[in-house]
Order: C-alpha cells, then structure tokens, then sequence
C-alpha cells in the first residue's frame, strides 16, 4: 500500500526482514482504516440521506478481514455476509465501486441492484454480500466443491457471525464439506451478538470452535481483536487446506462498536461492555504495537490516515457524480431467458 | 429413424448419461443417486459408469447440497441437483429462491447460476400429504428461473441438455405418476425447444390446457369427449415457466373456450395465472368463461378413493370442457 519507503526509525538493528514485517503492518494497519474512515462516512452519509437501506457497520471487527483475506489469494474466492464492507475492501473491491454501490448508482460493483448488503465483484471472486443469515455457507461449499473436482489450487473463505452458526445451513454444510473434503475456510465471526440477542442466549454450548470440531474439521478460536493473530490463524488454516485436509474453522472472538445496524438503537448491551472492548480497539492495537517497535510515529500514521481519507473522500465524489441506471433497464439481469418477464413481451 | 420401447424413467436416465458423457463440467448430485438409483430409479446404473465424484451421493442436507450445486454453477461447474420430491425440496427454498434465482441480479449480471434442479412432484400413488403435492406453480412464480414440466417420454429424454445450456437456473418437475410411463421413442434428432407449449392433440371446440401428469388424463377426457361429438384441442405447456402465450392464445383464437387442467390447488394457482392471461389477451376471442380443474383444496390425503376425489380425473375435465361448450357464446 506505501508507495514511499520512510526511514526505519531503527535502522541499525533492522534487516529486510524487519523491514519486510514493518511493511506488512502498515499494510494492515491501513486496510484497518481505510474500512474505519470508510464507514465512519457511510454514517455521515446515511444521516445525509444519501444512502439507504440496511448498513451494517464492521467498525470494531476490522482486523477480523483484514487478517484473514491477507492470507488468501487472488486465485481463492471469497463469500460474505450482508455486514460486508470490510471484507469487500480487504478483498480489493475498489472503494469507489463500493460506494457507488452503497449510493445505488450504475457504477456500483452491483450496479445498483445490490446495495450495502450484496456487494459482488466476480473479477476479485468476491461472491457477495448474503442477507439469509447462513444463506452463503453452502453456496460457498459448492464453489469448494469446483475448485476440488477440477483439481485447482484455490481456497474458499466464507465469513458469517455467530448467529448464523445456529443455522441448519451451516450444520449442513459443515458436515457436508467434511464429507467432501472441501477446500473451505469457515470463518465465524463471533461478535457475540446476533442483533440484539447475546451469545449465551443463542447457543446452549458457547465454545463454538468446539462444536465445529465435533464435524471433524481441525477447529480453534482466536482472539479477533489481534490482527496478527488472525492472519497468523488463517494463514495456518489455509496451508492446511491447500494441502489437501478439507475444511478449516475458524472462530474469530471479535466486537461490533457500533449498533446491528443503523436502525438500532443498541438498547441490548451495557455501555460499560461497550467501553471495555473499544479498548481492546483493533486499530489502535496495531497502532501501538507498531509504534513500540518503531514502525510507526505520529508523522507516518498521519500520512497513513490521510490516504485513506482521501480514498473514501475521492469515492463519495465519484458516487455523487456517477449516472444511475435508466430505468428503462429494470429488467436487466433478471436472467437470460427471453420473454421470462410478462412486461418484457 | 428406428423407435425403441422405453419409459420416462429410462429416458430420463438416458439424458443424464448423455450429459455426462458430453460434458465433463457436468455432475449429478442428490441423496441416494449413486448405488441406490435415485429414490425413483432414475440414475440406476450411472454411478458405476461414471463414478462417485460425477454421481454424487449427498447427506440428508437438502439447502446444503442444494446450494453446493447452485456455488459450483457459479464456480462454472454443470450440476445437476436432484431432489427427491417438490415437498421435500422446501428445505431447500432459501437457497432456489434468495440464491439461484437472485444472484445474476443482485450482482449487477455478473454471475450465471446454470443449475438444474430436478424434483419429483405429484400425486397419485397414496404417498399422503407429505409426498404428494404439487408445487411447481410456486416455482413458476418466481422470476429468473425457468421452470419446465416434461409430461412425454420426449420430453423426459430432451429437456436436459438444453436445460444445461441455459445460463440460468432450471427447475425440471418430474410427475411421480409418469415414471413407468412406456411407449415408443424416436432417436434424438438436435435440441430440443423447450420455450414452446405443445398441441398433443388437435380439436375445434374447445382448448384443454395442462401440462405434466395431467396430460395422459387431459388426452383421455379428449377421448371422451370426441365420443360425444366434441372436438377438444389438448396444449401440453411444457414450460410453466416462462409460459409460451403466443400458442395458447393461438389455440383459444380458434376453439373460443378454454378450461385450464392443474394438480396445483386453485386458489392462487398455475391455472389462475394461465386464466388470467386469457381474459387479459384473448378476452374477445372468448365465448365462455375459462374454465379451471384443479386439485380440491386440502392436504393431498392418503386413502385411495379419498385421493382419487381430491385430484383432476378426466372425467372433471371432461364435464367442464361439456360446461364451457355449453356456452354458446
Ligand atoms: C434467515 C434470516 N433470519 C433472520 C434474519 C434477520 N437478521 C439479520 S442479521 C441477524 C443477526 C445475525 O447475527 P450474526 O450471524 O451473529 O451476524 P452479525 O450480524 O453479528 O454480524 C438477524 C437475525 C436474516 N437476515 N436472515
Ligand atoms: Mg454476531
């Protein structure tokens, strides 16, 4: 993401690994914030009315995709859930597609059919933004199961929250894709709520990554806050199934700062419980880390924030100059079939 | 060319096995299609030719393997899903309807979803009314799928591959009633069109309309009626979904009186749908009202007489065919 090569701040004791590592922080760091100052946009511009519908906000949950699509591939595919603005720009999504998209314009990567919920981008194998809870598992398994028959290299990541973990869906497919051996990382976003019910609420047995494991798929939780940790984990689950060792679980203990959606109100949870995991913040976690090993100052971060505004900054522009598609194409992508829509006769 | 004796079974299975062998893209998934044959003996025999990764059994998970198909049709693969009745594919609804019919259009057109869903659907063999009913109407309601009824050993044998060349999702209903269905079959001679409703048998006075396992008892209330001196025309719609308007108007421009034939309940029927269509395109061609036989409106129920009331029989047909005739415009 740095196109400038700033000065180590101890360059005597630092290598190219050092470097190298420094490097991949910033990385993070920045797919952290551009996710961040992205959303915290989409705030302002929902309050704006200039967009609508049901946003999701992953603020809190950032290094959950930033350290997990940092182990996968351009050859691997990703599926999602409707809370998918930060899986859509660590996979690579242009934010200014995504935008458009959140404005329901025709150069939003849906071309406005889709919305904040159902972001997709077939050139990046971004296969959405699903707003079934558990809807994407098994479509998710079924891209697995191609990659397996035609004897290709890539994996599939499916993101879904720890509400859809009490889903047949996911049950299903979980002991489908064992069967099978798919080539699936199962990625739960366990942010301990599923909108306003909590976790223990939900589940009987709260230690999911032990109940995935009784599919018989290698299992484990890790602390979702932790960006490296979570790039650490994924990169080791996803090894093993580009080995051949079929499906990999991933329970990723993460927090939403932010309500289900911009219309809850958040009357569920404490604002004590709230305050405790904001400092537990991923970005600043990084930030920190970063710093105390010198890979970061004042100066470096600011020049770092200031990108990524400038990106969400250049996309809201772009959105608000962009076309909307004709009505006159209303029927477009419907399907292929001629005649299928009585209107269309 | 030569005929051969076959049944709709046998010429079900003789598609897939010509799928399969034409396109290594193509893969049959569903519970118990591999050793077992298929819980109506449609894939007997394919497993061993073609082995367990392209005729695949599937745990008892219908959205899951369901949505498998509908991913690896993504993915470019050419699955062919079966599910073992339209009652049982409700479990797997989600995944037909939020994923297979939506997504080309959720994601601006930029993914194809080229599955095809066979199912089993129909009453007829005392299974009750958890086994019997017939939905494919619900089916047809939904925009981007297209949904096909093959009623004709033709049918059964050349509706597949161009399902399979279609981009979009095809839903293909199979009546449970035809399965053993035999008679003479001519070699396939190049695809099939599936967008065309079908004249099965050609008649002045009136228009009977249906499609799938009502067909065989639409062309017996035709007999009976010819014995009356009434001339039926019986249109086979073969595709429920989109509906081909043009051959129905046709046919109802000629007889003047329609009556629709549908193992669907009537309330918010195919049928209904058909009928309106009629009175919005062909309302002054009409000389009596269309006329609808349908399914009575409770759970399929099991005793044998009790099924036999609450189904279309050809003898329904024939007395509303006798009604709308009646009319005289
Ligand atoms: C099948 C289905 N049921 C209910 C909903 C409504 N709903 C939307 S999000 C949500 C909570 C899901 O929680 P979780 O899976 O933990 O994901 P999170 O929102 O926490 O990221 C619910 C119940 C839905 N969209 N789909
Ligand atoms: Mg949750």
């Amino acid at each position: 993401m740095s196109t400038s090569h700033r000065k180590p701040a101890k360059p005597a004791h630092h290598g190219t690994h050092q470097d190298a590592a420094a490097k991949h922080h910033r990385d993070l760091l920045a797919s952290m914030l551009l996710i961040r100052r992205f959303e915290e946009r989409c705030v302002e511009l929902y309050s704006a009315a200039k967009i609508r519908g049901f946003v999701h906000l992953y603020i809190g949950e950032e290094a959950v995709a930033a350290g997990v699509l940092d182990a996968l591939g351009p050859a691997d595919a990703v599926v999602s859930t409707y809370r998918e603005h930060g899986h859509a720009l660590a996979r690579g999504v242009p934010t200014d597609a995504v935008m458009a998209e959140m404005y329901g314009k025709a150069t939003g990567c849906s071309r406005g059919r889709g919305g904040s919920m159902h972001l997709f981008d077939t050139s990046r194998r971004f296969y959405g933004g699903n707003a079934i809870v558990g809807g994407g598992i098994p479509l998710a398994a079924g891209l697995a199961l191609a990659e397996k028959m035609r004897g290709g290299p890539g994996a599939v990541c499916c993101f879904f929250g720890d509400g859809a973990f009490a889903e047949g869906e996911f049950h299903e497919t979980a002991n489908l894709a064992v069967l099978w051996g798919l080539p699936l990382l199962l990625a739960c976003e366990n942010n301990l709520y599923a909108m306003g019910t909590p976790l223990r609420a939900e589940h009987g047995q709260t230690d999911l990554a032990m109940r995935a494991a009784s599919y018989g798929m290698p299992a484990w939780a890790v602390d979702g806050m932790d960006v490296l940790a979570v790039e650490d984990a994924a990169r080791r689950a996803v090894e093993g199934i580009r080995a051949g060792h079929g499906p990999y679980f991933l329970e990723l203990r993460t927090y939403r700062f932010r309500a289900h959606s911009m219309y809850d109100p958040d009357r569920y949870r404490d604002k004590a419980e709230v305050e405790h995991w904001r400092t537990r913040d991923p970005v600043m976690l990084l930030e920190r880390r970063m710093r105390s090993a010198g890979e970061l100052d004042d100066a470096s971060y600011a020049e770092l924030d200031r990108r990524c505004t400038d990106e969400v900054d250049r996309a809201v522009a772009a959105a608000e100059a962009a076309p909307v598609e004709p009505v006159g194409d209303l029927l477009r992508y419907v399907g292929t079939v001629p005649g299928d829509l009585p209107e269309a006769r | 060319m030569a005929t051969a004796t076959t049944t709709y079974r046998e010429a079900l299975r003789e598609a897939l096995r010509e799928a399969l062998s034409a396109d290594d893209r193509v893969f049959l998934m569903g519970e118990d299609v591999g050793k077992y044959g298929g819980s109506f003996g449609v894939s007997l025999g394919l497993v061993e030719e073609f082995g367990p990764e392209r005729v695949r059994d599937t745990p008892l998970s219908e959205s899951a393997f369901v949505g498998t198909g509908i991913g690896a049709a993504i993915a470019g693969m050419r699955p062919v899903v079966e599910v073992m009745t339209v009652n049982f594919s409700l479990l797997a609804l989600d995944q037909i309807l939020n994923n297979a019919a939506t997504l080309r259009h959720m994601s601006g057109g930029q993914l194809s979803v080229p599955v095809v869903i066979r199912m089993t659907t129909g009453a007829g063999r005392q299974l009750a009314a958890q086994h019997s009913h017939s939905l494919e109407g619900w089916y047809a309601h939904i925009p981007g799928i297209r949904v096909l009824a093959p009623a004709t050993l033709e049918d059964a044998r050349g509706m597949l591959a161009p399902a399979l060349a279609d981009p979009d999702p095809v839903v293909i209903f199979e009546h449970g009633s035809l399965y053993n269905v035999s008679g003479e079959l001519a070699p396939v001679e190049g695809p099939l069109d599936v967008a065309s409703a079908a004249v099965r048998r050609s008649g002045d006075d009136v228009t009977l309309l249906t499609y799938g396992g009502s067909l065989p008892k639409v062309l017996s209330a035709a007999d009976l009626l010819a014995g009356e001196g009434i001339s039926a025309e019986v249109v086979d719609l073969r595709s429920l979904r989109p509906l081909d308007d043009a051959t129905i108007m046709a046919s109802v421009a000629r007889t003047h009186r329609a009556v629709v034939v549908d193992e669907g309940w009537r309330t918010g029927s195919l049928a209904a749908e058909v009928s309106a269509r009629i009175t919005e395109q062909a309302f002054y061609e009409l000389d009596a009202p269309v006329g609808r036989v349908c399914s009575a409106e409770v759970p399929i129920p099991y005793a044998r007489h009790l099924e036999e009331a609450a189904l279309p029989q050809a003898e329904g047909v024939a007395a509303a065919a006798r009604e709308a005739v009646g009319h005289r415009g």
